[in-house]
């Protein structure tokens, strides 16, 4: 019918297609400001950086001849807050400069003796999270009463923009997201893949297992790499043999998917015997937890982006791009166009099972073990990832960036309902509700916003 | 009114005779509808008498469909109003125009396939007794409505088990159950057989005899001539005229359509056929069986038969899409081993599906993804695309066949039925296909879209390429072959070298 096709005006198309591109950045954004104003608070500085602002308060040149105690706990971020600050005090030339590190007991105690011994304090540096106990503890002992209490200055920011909880973000959804790369691909040839969260477990596990197996704790390297390679192999071979369930005997994919599920899972528990394995070398947890030098990103994260790129390029500059939303779009036109259909089909479920075993290694090198519970439901969250992205479950159209940003907005959302404590099971219905509403917005963007009464469910 | 006919059809018989006295049913006018960007029709009127078959025609994007879901209920009109019977009245919902008589049928058939044809009679006026299906009632009912449209179909049977033709018999007989006067059929011949039509048009005949007035909408002007009494011709969105049958002929019904005069509605020059270049042996597979023929360069091969004949199945044995069992393929007189579609691509032979949207379209893509599906491979260093030749490429050939598009992106689902046909025929035309294999290539496309398409396969035979055609149509066939093959059960029943002096029934002896 021509008549619905003058209806697209070019204009509508345009703002149409500028929000289906960024309708859910739009969305992204609002949510960010959202849980940004939500959890602003009084934050107070640790580690490195209440030591870089206690230096600046202390650094006056009267203070130099004054005795200096920097007290604090005995944690690792406690311990990088006192070295930081001792030195920076040490090269500025203060004299008198000691650290005092332990549980409120032992620092009273330390404290105490140090007092009886005639020494003098006159400055005692603490974390805003230490202070009380110190000031109780200065309260109790006469002899101190003169000594002054500094804190690093506090500043009001929303927790939310904290780059320890961005970089946490980031963290969450890095599995989810680079696992959706490939579910993307799948759900674009009009297929879906059941089997994603089960292969996460069945991947660590048999990367855990083999690293174990390799060399156990004192595992080189290399065997760490091997014992990856033969998770992520495993899953590829997982996936590739549901793509050919799919091809070559025509099993609807949902089935043959939800076989592999079945299938990945028990064979994670078999080899791991019900249990997770934690022979694995410290060094294992470089991919999951490291984080580059200079900006602090974690690795996983920039694995999740090179892919991310890669992905977009194979989707928009190749043809195996092309003939994926063809085949997606109409199998048997693409056929009969001279594609590979089935050989199109057989590789994104081959991709996708290699993403998910990829995925696995990382939460197994982030928990540093690996065990068959994990990724449960994630197929749940990867398929969500990829719907709100704005990929069709009816084929032949969604968009990689999409689906990173669809991964976005879940793992902010959850986020930011963690942060403003909200409870879990009412997340659980924030989240359902919010891909109900990414599909909705998916339809009017299609509809041009409109209700439509007299259109059949089938089509 | 199927049970108080028998005063009616005496008179509904004498009105066929070209009695203008019998009442007005339905009379719409001054309808006017726009959509966003476009005023699909203005002023538009149309009047329907009792017991007359009134054939609406014109182009694809004529205003037809519109017309009709506007009496159906579907769209509402901006303004203008629809009489039944002399009232006024509104239509808001496809259920008060239901309410009202008038029951639709459409090309796309709404059965539910996997319910018995019963059911489906009834669906949504099921008769309850104790809270049971009365289905001793509804069996009675279904056979006298068969019986009254003279046509036997059980009940029972499931309706996937029917053909399209025994459908939309039973679309029919739901019309009637329904207590409708007025049945709009839209394009309903599209998918049947020559001997399927002809029992079609009879029980149309029937039933206008019982007082049921039929608007017919199709592109077949045969059919149109040979059922309406009456025929209203719309162009841009306005019915341009109403006309008996009778009293005008087939070129000035085309001229109404189109809006200008024609020449010549099969425009062919003749061919001077060169070597052979794709010769098939004993090819048999599915329905056909031991086929033999060849083509020449700059020949237009034109395949008749009935549907089901193996038209399209010898067709898709030869472009490696359906599994062949025996028999040779052989292009310039080696044989070629054709397996799979691409294969065939690749010895250049391609085929244009028969159903467009189905087989030959990506919808959901633009019409240059479409356009360059086949060609990519060629268009890329290690499988990455080389947009700027794409485009041009792209650009080139929607110059060359004058393909009509807002731009390389806009969906292929938006074009028109003959943009969309020139679209993948420029697409093979890309791959330097030698052999050209047509399947119905100007089903359910206009006529102005029709003409443009004989004039391109006219031109593409002249440039030396080898052309197979498959088509319902005997004008058609008739019209634009060098030579004809007429199949019948998967075989080549005759052949027919002296095109020009052939008739229509020379083909039909034949195919039967």
């Amino acid at each position: 019918m021509s008549e619905t096709n003058s209806r697209f005006r070019p204009t509508q198309l345009l703002a149409s297609r500028l929000f289906s591109e960024y309708g859910m950045l739009v969305v992204l954004v609002l949510l960010c400001l959202l849980f940004s104003l939500l959890t602003i608070r009084e934050q107070h500085p640790s580690g490195k950086e209440a030591a870089d602002a206690l230096f600046r308060q202390l650094s006056v040149p009267d203070n130099r001849q004054r005795a200096i105690v920097i007290a604090a706990r005995a944690d690792s971020q406690d311990s990088l807050f006192t070295s930081t600050l001792r030195a920076q005090l040490i090269s500025e030339g203060f004299s008198e400069v000691e650290v005092v590190q332990g549980d409120p007991q032992f620092l009273r105690e330390t404290l105490t003796q140090r007092m009886n011994s005639s020494a003098r304090i006159d400055i005692v540096a603490v974390t805003q999270a230490c202070a009380p106990i110190v000031q109780t503890i200065i309260a109790q002992i006469p002899a101190l009463q003169s000594a002054e209490v500094v804190t690093p200055q506090s500043r009001r920011w929303p927790t939310f923009l904290l780059v320890d909880n961005l970089r946490n973000v980031a963290n969450q959804i890095t599995v989810i997201a680079i696992i959706a790369i490939g579910m993307t691909l799948v759900i674009i040839t009009a297929g879906i893949d059941l089997s994603v969260g089960s292969l996460i477990a069945l991947s660590a596990v048999v990367a855990a297992w083999l690293i174990g197996e390799l060399g156990g704790e004192s595992a080189t390297t290399g065997m760490m790499l091997l014992g990856s390679v033969g998770g992520i192999l495993v899953c590829g071979a997982t996936g590739a043999f549901s793509g050919l369930m799919i091809t070559r005997f025509r099993i609807p994919p949902f089935i043959a998917t939800l076989a592999m599920m079945q299938v990945a899972a028990g064979v994670a528990y078999i080899i791991s015997q019900g249990k997770p394995i934690y022979r694995i070398p410290d060094g294992f947890i470089l991919l999951g937890r490291g984080t580059d030098p200079l900006l602090h990103i974690p690795y996983a994260v920039i694995l999740m982006f090179v892919l991310y790129a890669v992905a977009h390029v194979l989707m928009s500059q190749t043809t195996m791009g092309r003939y994926i939303y063809a085949v997606g779009g109409n199998s048997e036109a693409a056929r009969l166009a001279g594609i590979r259909v089935r050989w199109v089909i057989f590789a994104v479920y081959t991709v996708c099972g290699l993403l998910a075993g990829l995925g696995g290694v990382i939460m197994a090198s982030q928990l540093k073990s690996g065990a068959p519970t994990y990724g449960l439901s994630y197929e749940l969250y990867v398929i969500a990832a990829v719907v709100v992205g704005g990929t069709s479950l009816m084929g032949g159209q969604g968009r990689i960036l999409g689906t990173l940003i669809g991964a976005l907005v879940i793992g902010v959302v959850q986020n930011g309902m963690n942060l403003t404590n909200v409870e879990t099971y009412t997340q659980k219905v924030v989240l359902g509700l919010i891909i109900l509403g990414a599909v909705l917005l998916d339809r009017f963007k299609q509809q041009g916003f409109r209700w439509k009464r007299q259109r059949p469910l089938t089509s | 009114m199927v049970s108080n006919s028998d005063d009616s059809s005496a008179q509904s018989d004498a009105n066929r005779a070209g009695d203008s006295s019998a009442p007005t049913v339905l009379e719409m006018f001054g309808i006017d509808k726009a959509f966003p960007g476009v005023q699909a029709l203005t002023a538009a009127s149309f009047e329907l008498r009792r017991g007359e078959i009134h054939a609406l025609v014109g182009e694809n994007g004529a205003g037809k469909s519109t017309l009709i879901k506007v009496l159906t209920g579907v769209h509402q009109a901006d303004s203008g109003g629809i009489r039944l019977d002399g009232r006024e009245v509104r239509l808001r919902a496809p259920t008060d125009a239901l309410r009202a008589g008038i029951a639709t049928i459409y090309q796309e058939l709404t059965l539910v396939n996997a319910l018995p044809v019963r059911a489906n009679l009834f669906l949504g006026r099921e008769r309850v007794a104790w809270g049971v299906l009365d289905a001793e009632y509804e069996r009675g009912r279904s056979r006298e409505v068969f019986e009254l449209l003279g046509v036997d179909i059980d009940p029972e049977t499931l309706v996937s088990r029917l053909n399209i033709a025994q459908q939309q018999l039973v679309e029919i007989a739901r019309a009637l159950l329904a207590e409708a006067t007025i049945l709009v059929m839209d394009e309903p011949t599209a998918a049947l057989t020559p001997r399927e039509v002809e029992r079609l048009l009879g029980v149309l005949r029937d039933l206008t005899a019982r007082g049921m007035s039929i608007i017919f909408v199709s592109h077949r002007l045969d059919e149109v001539f040979a059922v309406a009494d009456r025929i209203t011709v719309m162009r841009d969105g306005s019915t341009v005229t109403t006309r008996r049958a009778n009293e005008i002929t087939r070129r000035q019904l085309i001229e109404n359509m189109v809006g200008r005069a024609i020449e010549d509605e099969f425009p062919k020059t003749p061919a001077v056929p060169g070597n052979g270049v794709l010769e098939v042996r004993h090819l048999g597979g599915g329905r056909v069986h031991d086929v033999s023929f060849s083509v020449r360069q700059g020949e237009v091969l034109g395949i008749a038969g009935l549907m089901g004949s193996g038209r399209t199945d010898l067709l898709r044995l030869i472009f490696g899409a359906d599994q062949r069992e025996t028999g040779d393929v052989l292009l310039h007189g080696r044989p070629a081993d054709i397996r799979s579609p691409r294969d065939a691509i690749r010895h250049g032979i391609c085929l244009l599906t028969e159903d467009r949207k189905a087989e030959g379209l990506v919808l959901s893509a633009s019409a240059k993804d479409n356009f360059a599906l086949p060609n990519l491979g060629s268009w890329s260093r290690l499988s990455f695309i080389n947009h700027g030749r794409e485009a041009n490429r792209f650009a080139a050939r929607v110059g060359e066949l004058q393909i009509r598009t807002t731009g390389p992106d806009q969906p292929a689902a938006f074009l028109s039925g003959g943009n969309q046909q020139k679209l993948l025929v420029a697409r093979w035309l890309e791959t330097d296909s030698q052999v050209l294999m047509f399947d119905e290539p100007t089903r359910g496309i206009d006529v102005g879209a029709k003409y443009e398409m004989y004039l391109l396969i006219s031109r593409l035979a002249a440039q030396g390429k080898a052309i197979i055609i498959v088509s319902s149509e005997l004008p058609e066939i008739l019209g634009i072959s060098d030579r004809i093959l007429v199949m019948r059960r998967g075989q080549i029943a005759g052949e027919i070298t002296n095109v020009a002096q052939a008739t229509q029934e020379q083909v039909m002896a034949l195919a039967i």
